[in-house]
């Protein structure tokens, strides 16, 4: 074999040996393979093939800066209330937060005491007195990145409580969550569940209006008008509540549902900080109202008989069971720092992915066997030896997708059917190149190291160009696309190898092997 | 006499150039067909781009009685609302809802009251909604990628090949693109992300065909020096002209075997493909060929030498 060196026989041959390992996983069931060590795994199936849900969720991050705004407001409320300074016109506009000093003595004072209220909000001193506060770019950035990240984390434990199967939940570009949970056949839960910020606050009910009076546009400043949960149901519409709040669901630590004299109820447990605090406005507020707000909905506004001082308490609404276990999942799992909103959502059932694997199969190994039997007819045996060089390159393909972790689409089968196709191209470029040779009056040697080397420039481009298409699918296709993208860009890159490199040896030792002449060609 | 012989042709001298004109003429009509098919009644979109809902229903038992499903969707007022019954069964009920106005809440609830409304009885075998604002990214992202591609291609075949080449990969390449943009215009089949994963791969396939005739062109003007170019155009075609018969069939094949059992998910796919796979042929031949006539591949004498040949050859009967 004075042809090949040895390096290039090792190659081939360690190149055929890992594709035979990486690709034997696929062989075995799901079962067997778990058994496997993680770098030794069947290819991954899409969505499109195993069955599940695809869910494409946006972090509301202007949520984020209003809520820090109006926050920003009530803490300069509560400092001026506590300075005694006198004020007016306090409030937010666009991205900053305004308020009037009215005694121009105070102004100094409030000036140096709104200036350290927050360091990330720079403070302007106005001439009439006002002072804008306004956060900067950076402070407004940082802020809705942890919002972001906090909400990654929401979500993957309010998932993680539902007991998904391999649940991937990842960030994608600025402000976005991609949720992908094999073998979900319904989402319509689980977007219920990642639909609620479940953002739950106990406030004092303001006794001194009613409801009626409020709506009418006589609010008392701190306090606010929110509609009740539930309506109906004998339960007032609107309560007035304070806008400050008692205790918040940032620290509860646990929450289930149970029942409480027969109905179905929520149960939970705040930190010792929140036990506190809770134990504190009960035993302050003896005798009035504490209003259980969800998401800026009254749940329901018990009067505090007893100071509560375990730290923990049951929610009593008019819930069902199953309303009970999700508002106790939500709490458990904590509350999103701002809504979710979902823009797109594919979901495919676990029947119609076994038809696409079965379908997919079919076109694919007809497709093979539709090759290898053209190449056969036309080339005879150097026909057969272009098909196992075909064979090699879709175990190859196998194998690197299983190795590279690569998710197999239906679209993705596609791009492996057509990568069949193309991949002989390269064999049939070489042959015809060799039968032009041949008949030109080359000898046999002679003839073969021409159509491999002058067919290589060809192959070369023509693949280049190929993968330049496949490159920019990859980088602009989304989902099942993709996984086309994938494979026909593997497929093309192991026909270089196959098609040109391992079929070049199998045709020169088999024309040696055989002592021939002329090439069977013409 | 082997098999190989009678199946592919070898040594032919088929005058492809002659018929430039003709052919010409024949891309023209393609291309301004497409173009005002497009402009006039433009694209059948799926939800990918359009935004809305798709639904495959299927029936749990009994053919699906479209006729009452129609009616009671429509009460719904969700604008327009298709049923399409598919498969052999009769139970399978492909339904699609425009997308609502307002925003992606506006998508979730409508699937919401779609699914109250059919009630039981009926499984759900595949559910897709997308909103305004990721449809229109999608569009973006799609327009980005065929552009680019078609850009990059033609860069990477000027580097290698003269610029000549380059324009001439381009314009045959945008010309299947353009044409199979018309096909789904004028078929009025659905438009979606598949649809331009095909369109990309019949891109690459095409440019790789021109640029197998290209690199036979290259080599024969290296080759014969004094043979003009409308011979060497028309003896690179003949001697590529094997190759291109069986790839294109191991190709078609495979095609069809995808187009005929891989589901109805990749219909559209495969019938894109197939249309590219004819178009990419011809337009590597009757396109990006007899362009190279009309560019200045060589200078002085060997120009004047090709232009009188090519008089010669349109006078012959």
């Amino acid at each position: 074999m004075s042809h090949f060196p040895l390096w290039k026989i090792v190659v081939v041959a360690l190149a055929t040996l890992l594709g035979v390992t990486f690709a034997a996983p696929n062989l075995l069931t799901r079962e067997q393979a778990d058994h496997l060590p993680s770098w030794l795994q069947p290819v991954s199936l899409g969505l499109d093939l195993q069955g599940g849900s695809y869910l494409l969720l946006e972090v509301d991050t202007g949520y984020v800066v209003r809520e820090q705004l109006s926050a920003l407001v009530e803490s300069v409320r509560t400092l001026l209330r506590k300075e005694k300074l006198k004020y007016a016109d306090l409030g937010a506009k666009g991205d900053q937060v305004i308020v009037r000093i009215i005694d121009a003595e105070d102004r100094d004072k409030a000036k140096d005491l709104l200036r350290k209220l927050d360091p990330d909000a720079a403070l302007e001193a106005r001439d009439d007195g006002s002072m804008v506060l306004k956060y900067s770019v950076e402070a407004v950035k940082r802020r809705k990145l942890s919002a972001i990240e906090q909400s990654l984390e929401i979500v993957r434990r309010r998932i993680d409580e539902l007991g998904t199967r391999e649940p991937s939940i990842q960030r994608q570009g600025e402000d976005r969550i991609v949720v992908q949970l094999p073998g979900v056949k319904d989402p319509d839960r689980i977007k219920a569940l990642l639909g609620k910020t479940a953002k739950l606050t106990f406030h004092m009910l303001d006794d001194s209006t009613s409801p009626e009076e409020a709506l009418k546009g006589r609010v008392p400043p701190g306090s606010m008008v929110l509609p009740s949960a539930e309506q109906g149901r004998g339960m007032p519409e609107n309560y007035v509540v304070r806008k400050r709040v008692d205790v918040g669901g940032d620290m509860l630590v646990d929450s289930k549902a149970t029942y409480s004299d027969g109905r179905p109820v929520v149960s939970f447990r705040f930190n010792a900080a929140g036990a506190k605090k809770f134990g504190d406005t009960t035993r302050e507020s003896s005798g009035k109202f504490l209003a259980i707000v969800l998401d800026d909905k009254v749940i329901s506004a018990p009067r505090i008989n007893e100071p509560i001082l375990g730290g923990s308490g049951i929610i009593s609404g008019s819930f069902t069971v199953a309303q009970a276990q999700d508002l106790s999942l939500l709490l458990r799992a904590g509350a999103l720092p701002a809504p979710l909103q979902v823009l797109e959502e594919r979901t495919v059932g676990p029947d119609l992915g076994a038809d696409s694997i079965r379908a997919g199969t079919v076109a694919s190994l007809l497709g093979l066997a539709l090759v290898i039997v053209l190449m056969v007819t036309i080339y005879g045996t150097l026909g057969l030896l272009a098909d196992m060089s075909l064979m090699l390159n879709l175990l190859l393909l196998l194998a690197s997708l299983s190795f590279l972790g690569a998710t197999l689409t239906l679209p993705g089968i596609a791009g492996i059917v057509l990568t069949m196709g193309m991949a002989v191209d390269a064999n049939v470029l070489i042959y015809e190149r060799m039968r032009e040779e041949q008949r030109n009056g080359r000898t046999i040697m002679s003839a073969m190291q021409a159509g491999y080397d002058r067919a290589f420039g060809t192959i070369f481009d023509a693949h280049v160009t190929t993968l330049v298409a496949g490159a920019l699918l990859f980088q602009f296709g989304s989902g099942p696309v993709r996984g086309f993208a994938v494979t026909l860009t593997l497929g093309l890159l192991a026909s270089l190898f196959t098609a040109v490199l391992v079929n070049r040896m199998l045709v020169f030792s088999w024309v040696k092997w055989r002592r021939l002449k002329t090439l069977p060609l013409s | 006499m082997r098999l190989i012989e009678r199946l592919l042709p070898h040594g032919t001298n088929y005058d492809f150039i002659r018929y430039r004109l003709f052919a010409f003429g024949v891309t023209a009509v393609l291309i301004i067909g497409s173009l005002t098919s497009i402009a006039v009644k433009g694209f059948n979109f799926g939800i990918d781009f359009a935004g809305g809902i798709l639904i495959e229903a299927q029936t749990t038992d009994g053919p699906a009685n479209l006729h009452a499903m129609r009616n009671s969707l429509g009460e719904l007022n969700l604008g327009e609302i298709s049923l399409q019954e598919f498969g052999k069964t009769g139970r399978d009920v492909m339904i699609r809802v425009q997308r609502q106005d307002g925003a992606e809440k506006a998508q979730m609830d409508a699937l919401v009251k779609v699914k109250e409304t059919l009630g039981a009885g009926y499984s759900y075998r595949r559910v897709e909604i997308v909103g305004p604002k990721v449809g229109g990214e999608l569009v973006r992202d799609g327009v980005l990628a065929v552009a680019l591609s078609l850009l990059a291609i033609a860069l990477y075949v000027w580097f290698r090949f003269e610029w000549q080449f380059g324009v001439g990969a381009l314009i045959s390449t945008f010309h299947d693109v353009i044409t199979t943009f018309g096909l789904f215009s004028i078929t009025g089949l659905e438009f979606n992300l598949t649809t331009v994963a095909a369109i990309l791969t019949i891109a690459g396939y095409s440019v790789n065909d021109t640029v197998v005739e290209y690199d036979r062109v290259r080599e024969n003007l290296r080759k014969y020096k004094s043979m003009s170019l409308y011979d060497l155009l028309n003896l690179a075609v003949n001697e590529t002209l094997a190759r291109t018969i069986l790839t294109v069939s191991t190709v078609f094949v495979t095609v069809l075997a995808l187009l005929f059992f891989g589901g109805e998910v990749l219909r559209g796919f495969s019938i894109a493909m197939l249309w590219g796979l004819i178009i990419g042929t011809y337009s590597s031949v009757y396109v990006a060929m007899p362009m190279l006539v009309y560019f200045n591949l060589r200078t002085g004498k060997e120009r004047a030498a090709d232009e009188q040949a090519e008089a010669e050859a349109n006078q012959a009967p």
